[in-house]
């Protein structure tokens, strides 16, 4: 029996173009997918914004949709220093959310499901977050972490307290995109197998089959629904750090 | 005990850490219906807070089913 995790190798589509230190580089399913998600999201968004009606029709709505809630959402958690930076975290959002539902169509790959993929963008929220607040305000971003109005004497206990939970944000960011959708896949790829395998059970053909194809619809409910979700929590947890990098308390 | 068997041994244990997020998970949301039936306006407040809630205690179960996969598979 094949590994569940063989759905997440990746596979180079054409002969090596060029070679970087000794590695080559090939055009592969992960960079068609992520080429596939910037084209679609593009396309989509270019085309709802393009004639700008009063009265917007359905194309438009479903632009005006991802733009007011994520507007919303820098507008409620950063505050309006925030909106200078909200290009970047639309694009982040529509970035992971165009990945992640790229993933659940059939034969499709998840480019988030790559531990590479989700770091990197992690460590450019956290890189970002951290540069923008040192821009900002000096050395003064260092007191983000000493808590306010906590007695000076639990400083030696706090500080590295607070430093080693600011420095473990870039990983919990990454793992978290990453597991949800290694772990959703896998559970799909092993439920399918469920359904091969007792459907070609028993004396009647196919009919011990139907239950572990209801659960199989069920979950793949369910990972459309956190492909949604884990998308708006990047987002999300984006603009929290922001928050805390610009207004520092 | 021969590396491959107490891989499988340690995939096992590992899955445990996922049975105990679920704790953590049905915390959340029995919390948030608590407070939904008492205040039934903050509904609407609180409904994207739930989901984000639900969404980082998820995420430490997984990691504890990542390591159960990695630890079985590979």
């Amino acid at each position: 029996m094949a590994s569940p995790l063989e759905q997440f190798a990746i596979q180079d589509l054409t002969a090596p173009l060029f070679s970087i230190g000794g590695h080559h580089v090939a055009v592969t399913n992960s960079a068609i997918f992520m080429m596939g998600a910037v084209v679609l999201s593009s396309g989509l968004l270019l085309a709802g914004a393009g004639k700008g009606a009063m009265i917007p029709g359905r194309l438009q709505a479903m632009s005006e949709l991802f733009y007011e809630f994520i507007a919303n959402m820098i507008r409620d958690n950063v505050g309006s220093g925030g909106k200078k930076f909200f290009p970047f975290i639309f694009s982040l959002f529509i970035f992971t959310l165009f990945g992640n539902i790229l993933g659940m169509l059939p034969y499709g790959y998840t480019f988030t499901s790559q531990i590479a993929v989700t770091f990197f963008m992690a460590m450019v929220v956290f890189l970002g977050v951290t540069l923008i607040g040192l821009f900002k305000h000096g050395l003064h971003f260092f007191s983000l972490f000493f808590p306010h109005g906590a007695p000076l004497f639990t400083a030696p206990i706090l500080i590295p307290i607070e430093l080693v939970s600011y420095l473990s944000r870039p990983i919990s960011l990454s793992v978290r995109l990453f597991a949800n959708m290694t772990v959703g896949h896998v559970l799909l790829k092993v439920f399918g197998t469920f359904v091969v395998t007792l459907g070609s059970f028993g004396a009647l053909p196919y009919v011990l089959g139907i239950l572990p194809l209801a659960v199989t619809v069920a979950l793949t409910a369910l990972e459309v629904l956190i492909a949604v979700v884990q998308a708006y929590v990047f987002a999300l947890l984006a603009s929290l750090y922001l928050n805390d990098a610009i207004n520092l308390h | 005990m021969d590396p491959a068997s107490a891989k499988v041994i340690g995939a096992g244990l590992a899955a445990i850490g996922a049975g105990l997020a679920a704790i953590g998970v049905g915390n959340i949301f029995g919390q948030y219906l608590n407070g939904a039936v008492r205040n039934p306006e903050a509904d609407a407040k609180m409904g994207g807070r739930l989901i984000f809630g639900f969404a980082v205690t998820e995420a430490l179960g997984l990691i504890a089913a990542v390591v159960a996969l990695a630890l079985a598979f590979a």
